[in-house]
C-alpha cells in the first residue's frame, strides 16, 4: 500500500517551533538593544543593524517557510490523495532550507550583506535558495499532477500561487554582479532598484506571508471546526483578485520619493482595491465556523485559527488605509509601520501557524493530540496579550512620532528635534519588549508541549486514503 | 514621461486588471445549470473537506465596487495612467513648492523682522535667541551637540576658539557658505620617527611634558612643514581654518596617539553650506545664537 510522506512533514513541523524561538529570541533581543544600547557590547556582529536582518530572515523565512513547507507538504498529500511526487527532492529541501538558513545565520552576523531588504542574503546563498525553491516545486506541482481527484482543492491554489511568484520575485531583485564570494551589485540602479525592492518587498508580503498562509488557513480552519468552507464562490474570486491586484501594491513603500508620481498613484489605487479580496479570505475562514461557533470555547487550537483571522482582517484594512497618501505622510518612517507589520507577523502568520503546527504534530507523530490541551490555552493567551500589547505601544508611538515630527512652532520652525521624539519613544519601547517576551515565553511553552507528545513516539506513514467519488 | 510604448502599456494593463476584477465578479456570481442549491455543498470531497456554494456577501461586493469606483475616479483626477496628467494638474513636485511658498510667506516676516537687525543686537534679544535655538536644534545639533559642545572632529561653538573667525560676519559666510578645511597627510615626508617628533613639539606648545629631544627634532621639522597654516607660534590661520595648536584644545583628540594619527593621516574637515534652504535671514538669525553662545 501506498502511504503518505509524513517524515519531511514532522522534520520541518519541529523546525518550525525551533526557528521560531530562534528568530524571536533575536527579535526581543534586538528590542532590548533599542532600549539598552550598550546590550551590543561594541561587538559589531551585535549591532542593531546586522541582527536586525537576521531577526527578519529568521522569522519570515525560518519559521515561516518551516510551518509553510510542513503544512504544504502534508496538504497537498492529503488533499490530492496521494504521496509526494519524490521523497529525496523532499528531503533535499528540508537540508538544503536548513543548510540556507545556517548560512544566513553566519553571514548576516559578519555584515555580509547585499542590503537589500528581505533580501539581504548574497549571491551564493541565493543561488542556492534558487535550487532549492526548484525542487520545492517539482515535488509540490509534481504531486498535484499525480492526483487521483479531478479538482484541486482550494488551499493548493494558494500554496502554488506562493510557491511559483516567491520564485519569479526572488529571481528578478536577487539579479546582482558578484565581484568577489561575499560581495555583489544590484543589477539595477537608483529608484529602479528602489521599485525592484519594494515590488519584491511587498509581494513577499503578499505571497510568502499571504497567499501561502492563506493555504494553511483553507486547510486547517474546515479541517480542525469539522465544517464546510464557508463560499466556493467567494474564495474564486478572492484568489485571482488578490493575485493580481498584489503586484501593483509595492510603489506605496516609495510614496513621496523618486519614484515618478504616476507609479505611487497606481501603488496607492491597487493597495485600496486589495483590501475586499484581503477580506474575502477572512470572511471564508471565520464565515467557515458559522454553526459552530460553540467549538471556539473548547477548542484553543481553533482559537489560534479564528483569532489569526481577526489581525489578518484587522492588518489587510490597515495596510490599504496606510498606502494612502496623505495617511503615509504621517505615518511612513514611524513605528506605526512597525506595529503594523507586526500585527500581521505575530497576530496572524505566527498565530496560524502555531495553530496549524498544534493540530498537525499529533496527525503525524501518531498520537491522539497534544500531551496539554491546558498548555495550548495558556499559549493562546499568553501570545495574544503579547501581540496587542506590541502592536498598540507601535501604534501610540508610530503616531506620536508622525504628528511630533510635523508640529511646527508659530515662527514655522520645528517644535522638536528628532532626538527629542526618539526620548519620547522610550516608554513604548519598554512595552514592545514586554509584548515580545511574552509572545516568545509561548514558544517555549509549545516546545515544552510539543517535546511531550512526540518524545518516545513511534512513527508509522498512514497509508494514502481513496478518495471520496 | 515614458515613451509612447510603456505609456499605452502601462494604461492597458492597468485598466484591464481593473476591469478583470469587476468581470471576475460577475462571472463567479453567474448560476450555472448543473450546480448545487445556495448554501449546500458544491459535490466535490478532498480528504474529508467540502465547500458550500454560498453567494458572495452583498456588503462584501459593495466595498469592492467602492473601491473599483473610487480608483478610477482618481485615475481620472491624478496622475497614474501612464503619461497621463490628470485632471487637477498635480504633481508632487508643484504641491512642494506650493507648500514651501505658503510657509515663506506666512514665515518670512518675522525672519525678516529679525534680519534688519544687527548681529550683535539680536544676540542680546531674547526672543531672537528662543526662535535661533529652535533652527539651531533642528539643522546644527546633529553635529555640534544639543549643547553646542561638538564631539571630536565637530567643533565647540560655545567655547570663543573659533576656526574660521568668531567675528558676526564670519560666523554667517561659515553657515551659509560652508568650509571645507584641508590638512595633507604627512605620513611619507616626515616618516614614523618624524611624526612621533612633530607630535612631541605640537604638545610642547601647550605645555605639556614631553620628550625634550624628540621636541626640539620635530620643531625643526615643523618650520619647515607645518608653518605655512599653523605658523611659526603654532596659533594657526583663521583664512585657512588652521587651528591654534597652543591653546589644548583638540578638533581630533588630544592623546598622543590621536595627534600623531592627525599629522600621519592629515584631515578633510566638510562643514555643508546652508544658504540654499535656510536662506539669507534664518542664517543671520542662526549667526546671532551661535555668536551669542560665547559673547
Amino acid at each position: 500500500m501506498e502511504t503518505y510522506n509524513y517524515k519531511v512533514v514532522r522534520q520541518f513541523a519541529i523546525m518550525t517551533v525551533v526557528w521560531g524561538i530562534v528568530g524571536m529570541t533575536v527579535g526581543v533581543f534586538i528590542a532590548a538593544e533599542l532600549i539598552w544600547p550598550q546590550l551590543s557590547l561594541d561587538l559589531p556582529w551585535l549591532a542593531y543593524g546586522r541582527l536586525r536582518a537576521l531577526h527578519t530572515n529568521a522569522v519570515i523565512f525560518a519559521f515561516g517557510g518551516s510551518a509553510l513547507f510542513a503544512t504544504s507538504y502534508y496538504v497537498v498529500q492529503k488533499t490530492c490523495h496521494t504521496r509526494l511526487f519524490s521523497n529525496g527532492l523532499a528531503a533535499f529541501t528540508f537540508w538544503g532550507w536548513t543548510l540556507v538558513i545556517l548560512l544566513a545565520a553566519i553571514s548576516l552576523p559578519l555584515g555580509i550583506t547585499s542590503s537589500k531588504e528581505y533580501a539581504e542574503l548574497e549571491w551564493p546563498i541565493d543561488i542556492l535558495i534558487t535550487v532549492v525553491w526548484v525542487a520545492y516545486a517539482i515535488v509540490f506541482f509534481g504531486t498535484i499532477m499525480k492526483r487521483k481527484v479531478s479538482h484541486i482543492y482550494v488551499a493548493n491554489w494558494f500554496f502554488g500561487a506562493f510557491i511559483l511568484t516567491i520564485a519569479v520575485l526572488h529571481l528578478v531583485n536577487s539579479a546582482a554582479m558578484p565581484v568577489t564570494l561575499t560581495k555583489s551589485y544590484s543589477a539595477y540602479h537608483g529608484a529602479i532598484d528602489a521599485m525592484v525592492q519594494w515590488w519584491y518587498g511587498h509581494n513577499a508580503v503578499g505571497f510568502f506571508l499571504t497567499a501561502g498562509f492563506l493555504g494553511m488557513m483553507y486547510y486547517f480552519v474546515p479541517k480542525v471546526s469539522q465544517r464546510p468552507v464557508y463560499s466556493y464562490r467567494l474564495s474564486v474570486v478572492h484568489f485571482w483578485a488578490l493575485i493580481s491586484t498584489y503586484m501593483w501594491a509595492g510603489p506605496h513603500h516609495l510614496h513621496y520619493t523618486a519614484l515618478p508620481d504616476w507609479t505611487q498613484s497606481l501603488g496607492m489605487v491597487f493597495s485600496l482595491i486589495l483590501l475586499a479580496p484581503s477580506w474575502g479570505g477572512m470572511i471564508n475562514g471565520i464565515m467557515t465556523l458559522s454553526g459552530a461557533w460553540h467549538k471556539l470555547r473548547t477548542d484553543p487550537i481553533l482559537k489560534f485559527l479564528i483569532v489569526s483571522l481577526s489581525f489578518y482582517g484587522m492588518s489587510t484594512f490597515e495596510g490599504p488605509m496606510m498606502a494612502i497618501k496623505s495617511v503615509n505622510a504621517l505615518s511612513h518612517y514611524t513605528d506605526w509601520t512597525v506595529g503594523h507589520v507586526h500585527s500581521g507577523a505575530l497576530g496572524w502568520v505566527a498565530l496560524v501557524s502555531i495553530g496549524s503546527i498544534y493540530a498537525l504534530i499529533p496527525w503525524v507523530f501518531n498520537k491522539e493530540g497534544m500531551y496539554s490541551e491546558k498548555l495550548i490555552n495558556t499559549h493562546f493567551w499568553i501570545a495574544t496579550v503579547g501581540v496587542v500589547l506590541y502592536i498598540t505601544a507601535m501604534w501610540i508611538s508610530g503616531v506620536m512620532q508622525g504628528l511630533m515630527w510635523r508640529a511646527v512652532n508659530s515662527d514655522g520652525t520645528l517644535t522638536y528635534s528628532f532626538i527629542e521624539s526618539l526620548e519620547a519613544t522610550y516608554p513604548f519601547y519598554f512595552v514592545r519588549l514586554l509584548g515580545g517576551l511574552l509572545f516568545l515565553t509561548g514558544m517555549f511553552i509549545m516546545a515544552f508541549n510539543v517535546y511531550k507528545t512526540v518524545a518516545g513516539s513511534t512513527v508509522t506513514d498512514e497509508e494514502v486514503a481513496q478518495p471520496a467519488h | 514621461m515614458i515613451n509612447s510604448f510603456f505609456n499605452w502599456w502601462v494604461i492597458v494593463i492597468t485598466l484591464v486588471n481593473i476591469f478583470a476584477c469587476y468581470w471576475l465578479i460577475k462571472w463567479t456570481m453567474k448560476s450555472r445549470p448543473d450546480e448545487s442549491a445556495a448554501g449546500e455543498a458544491t459535490g466535490h470531497t478532498w480528504d474529508g473537506l467540502q465547500e458550500l456554494n454560498n453567494p458572495l456577501p452583498k456588503w462584501w461586493l459593495w466595498l469592492f465596487y467602492f473601491t473599483i469606483i473610487f480608483s478610477l475616479a482618481y485615475l481620472v483626477i491624478y496622475p497614474g495612467l501612464g503619461n497621463f496628467k490628470g485632471t487637477l494638474g498635480w504633481t508632487s513636485h508643484n504641491q512642494y513648492d506650493g507648500e514651501v511658498q505658503e510657509s515663506d510667506k506666512k514665515y518670512g516676516p518675522i525672519f525678516a523682522a529679525f534680519a534688519a537687525k544687527s548681529i550683535p543686537e539680536l544676540s542680546q534679544d531674547a526672543e531672537a535667541l528662543k526662535a535661533g535655538e529652535r533652527l539651531y536644534s533642528n539643522y546644527c545639533a546633529q553635529c555640534h551637540g544639543a549643547d553646542a559642545r561638538g564631539n571630536t572632529g565637530f567643533p565647540n561653538l560655545s567655547d570663543n576658539d573659533w576656526l574660521w573667525g568668531g567675528q558676526p560676519e564670519q560666523i554667517k559666510a561659515t553657515i551659509m557658505n560652508g568650509r571645507n578645511g584641508v590638512m595633507p597627510s604627512w605620513a611619507a615626508p616626515l616618516g614614523e620617527q618624524g611624526v612621533e617628533n612633530v607630535a612631541n613639539y605640537v604638545q610642547s606648545l601647550s605645555g605639556r611634558d614631553v620628550d625634550a629631544a624628540s621636541a626640539e627634532a620635530g620643531k625643526a621639522q615643523f618650520n619647515t612643514l607645518c608653518v605655512a597654516c599653523h605658523g611659526l607660534d603654532g596659533k594657526g590661520n583663521q583664512a585657512l581654518g588652521a587651528p591654534n595648536l597652543t591653546d589644548n584644545i583638540w578638533l581630533h583628540g588630544g592623546s598622543a596617539g590621536r595627534i600623531k594619527k592627525t599629522i600621519a593621516g592629515g584631515k578633510n574637515g566638510v562643514m555643508p553650506a546652508h544658504s540654499e534652504f535656510l536662506g539669507n535671514d534664518k542664517s543671520h538669525l542662526l549667526a546671532a545664537y551661535i555668536y551669542s553662545l560665547s559673547n
